[in-house]
């Protein structure tokens, strides 16, 4: 993931607390193939929306946005699926950390969930903690990352951030 | 000021003297578990991080509970995955099919966590064992990679809620009723990013089994931690796992809480929650009537011994109504010995219910009770999301083992009272 550079995608809009059973439903996650786990994103809500979405689609969704267990297979799905990002006005926390750790791209901003419409063209502009939506016009910030995320996103996920830590310790 | 539970125990592991609410810690982890459903992608990541040994070997516990024993071909790989990696890394705290049961369950029965510790765990329940007075979160697969390989975690200090709990409980309302009003009362993102931490009276007159229910759906409101500090039960909980502990840690009496509720349990009534959330809760014979296919007894929320005691309490001389499957899953092989032994299960047996080996199985739609469409299932699980237990048009109601008893008498929803 490119945590700085602008991108954009259309909008596809869910409600408040869709929950991991609904974002990747457990007869879907005896694997961790990406790919496989995509075809099969938000199947609990729309069986077909993997075969839908444009690569770089953004998910809207309204409060808590992936409550419930703690299948990191949830964030993979979306990626595996093409979604370029995800905006709620909330999200469950274990999901917030699995997205950050997978390098999913996720921002929260109560207001662009209540003011995106199914269909809109969106544009993130992640060093302006900024999304556009370029179809309305009009704009909102999104909450900056705590430090620690901070670090792990420019790191590109906590996969890479582990590994530079790791061989700091490692003697040469 | 002083510390609620929550601070001092991420405090003392991030060697600092004091933290607050919104604080960032990178705190050492006592114990970090992981199941058959979250351990192989860890072990991947695990390898992708260029880590070779985990951080302590002795700080791992490996589970086999979601798909066992496995289900098909993938989850005998998984399983598979996860065995070889504990031999590998020369893990002791391995539980094999068998002599294993719900990781939740499992953990406490025990004693694999004790007062004051942290406990991170690859699956959303973790949060069950702050019922023995520990730190425990739920984390995801990356996580717990980071965990193996480091031995320690960031974490942002939640704030906590302070629940105090008064009254006793009338018969067949139990700790799943406490919760489930509590789940209602805050609503699934009520406690997110926070931590609750249960006192009063009742919660001290609460046995450890209880406690773990309590603390089980805390996740439910989206919380990180639910906590109740360890003190005279919780001590002779682990005397009985030859583990001595001591009362404490405690609270500050200053402690600075987010909010503080009161509830009086003596006016609680057994409660139900309809589909889709665990949030649409209401007394339990609001829903009377409602007709069932399947009833399940089981998980780490309801799948003590005492749960399945009191299921069996109400459906001695009575039998599953026609058209109702009624399937009661003990959570740990200990359980499930106890029960057999003590005539829980043939009560439940001659009653007609499918006793399975222990397993989180149905409560997530695994295998073992999987609903078809348009199914309606009430069960003494933690989670009625759209889907949950099988296909996206079945509908779970959730409640304690007592309703969930008379309604498999019943074939609809309904009380022990309701019963002829």
């Amino acid at each position: 993931m490119s945590a700085h550079a602008p991108f954009e995608g259309r909008v596809w809009l869910f409600g408040d607390h869709v929950d991991t059973d609904v974002i990747i439903p457990v007869r879907y996650c005896v694997t961790a193939d990406r790919d496989e786990l995509g075809r099969h994103a938000m199947a609990g809500a729309d069986p077909d929306f993997a075969g839908r979405i444009a690569r770089g689609d953004f998910i809207v969704a309204g409060s808590n946005f992936g409550c419930g267990s703690s299948r990191e297979v949830a964030p993979v799905a979306l990626l595996g699926a093409g979604v370029g990002a995800v905006v709620a006005a909330s999200f469950g926390r274990i999901f917030y950390r699995n997205a950050i750790n997978v390098g999913l791209p996720i921002f929260e901003s109560p207001e662009a969930a209540v003011a995106c419409s199914q269909g809109d063209l969106v544009r993130a502009v992640p060093e302006e903690g900024l999304l556009q939506n370029l179809t309305s016009g009009r704009a909102f910030a999104f909450a900056p990352y705590p430090q620690q995320v901070a670090r792990i996103v420019a790191a590109g996920g906590l996969e890479n951030y582990v590994r530079e830590r790791l061989s700091k310790r490692r003697p040469r | 000021m002083g510390m609620t539970l929550a601070e001092k125990i991420l405090a003392r592991h991030a060697d600092r003297p004091a933290t607050a609410a919104g604080d960032l810690l990178h705190c050492r982890v006592d114990r970090i578990m992981a199941t058959d459903i979250t351990a192989p992608m860890s072990i991947e990541v695990f390898r992708r991080m260029g880590a070779e040994r985990v951080h302590d070997p002795d700080a791992c516990i490996l589970i086999n509970d979601h798909f066992v024993p496995a289900k098909d071909i993938r989850s005998a790989d998984f399983a598979r995955a996860m065995r070889e990696f504990a031999a590998e890394q020369g893990i002791r705290d391995y539980f094999e099919v068998g002599r294993s049961g719900i990781c939740h369950t499992l953990i406490p029965e025990r004693g694999l966590v004790g007062p004051g510790e942290i406990l991170v765990g690859a699956d959303s329940h973790t949060c069950t064992a702050g019922a023995l007075g520990c730190f425990a979160t739920g984390v995801g697969s990356t996580d717990l990679a980071a965990a193996w390989a480091l031995g320690e975690m960031w974490f942002r200090v939640p704030g906590t809620i302070r629940v105090e709990v008064e009254g006793e409980f009338r018969p067949h309302v139990t700790s799943k009723d406490l919760i489930m009003h509590l789940v209602g009362r805050l609503g699934v993102e009520g406690a997110r990013y926070r931590a609750i931490e249960f006192g009063g009276p009742a919660v001290a007159a609460m046995p450890v089994h209880a406690r773990l229910t309590l603390c089980n759906m805390t996740i439910e409101m989206g919380a990180k931690a639910g906590m109740v500090p360890c003190d005279a039960a919780t001590v002779e909980h682990f005397s009985g796992r030859d583990r001595a502990v001591a009362e404490g840690p405690f609270p500050d009496h200053d402690a600075a809480y987010d909010e503080t509720l009161r509830i009086d349990v003596s006016l609680l009534e057994p409660q139900v929650a309809e589909p889709f959330l665990p949030s649409n809760v209401r007394g339990a014979g609001e829903f009377r009537g409602v007709k069932v296919d399947q009833v399940f007894i089981g998980s780490c929320t309801n799948g003590h011994y005492e749960d399945l005691a009191q299921a069996a309490a109400v459906l001695k001389g009575r039998t599953v109504a026609p058209g109702v499957r009624l399937i009661v899953t003990p959570a740990t092989q200990e359980i499930y010995l106890r029960a057999v032994r003590s005539g829980v299960v043939a009560d439940l047996v001659e009653a007609g219910a499918a006793v399975t080996t222990p397993t989180c199985g149905a409560c997530l739609g695994g295998h073992n009770g999987v609903l078809g469409r348009d199914e309606v299932a009430l069960t003494t699980t933690n989670r009625n999301f759209r889907g949950r237990m099988g296909d996206t048009s079945s509908r779970v109601y959730l409640a304690n083992p007592a309703v969930a008893a008379a309604t498999a008498a019943l074939g609809h929803i309904g009380l022990p009272e309701d019963l002829p």
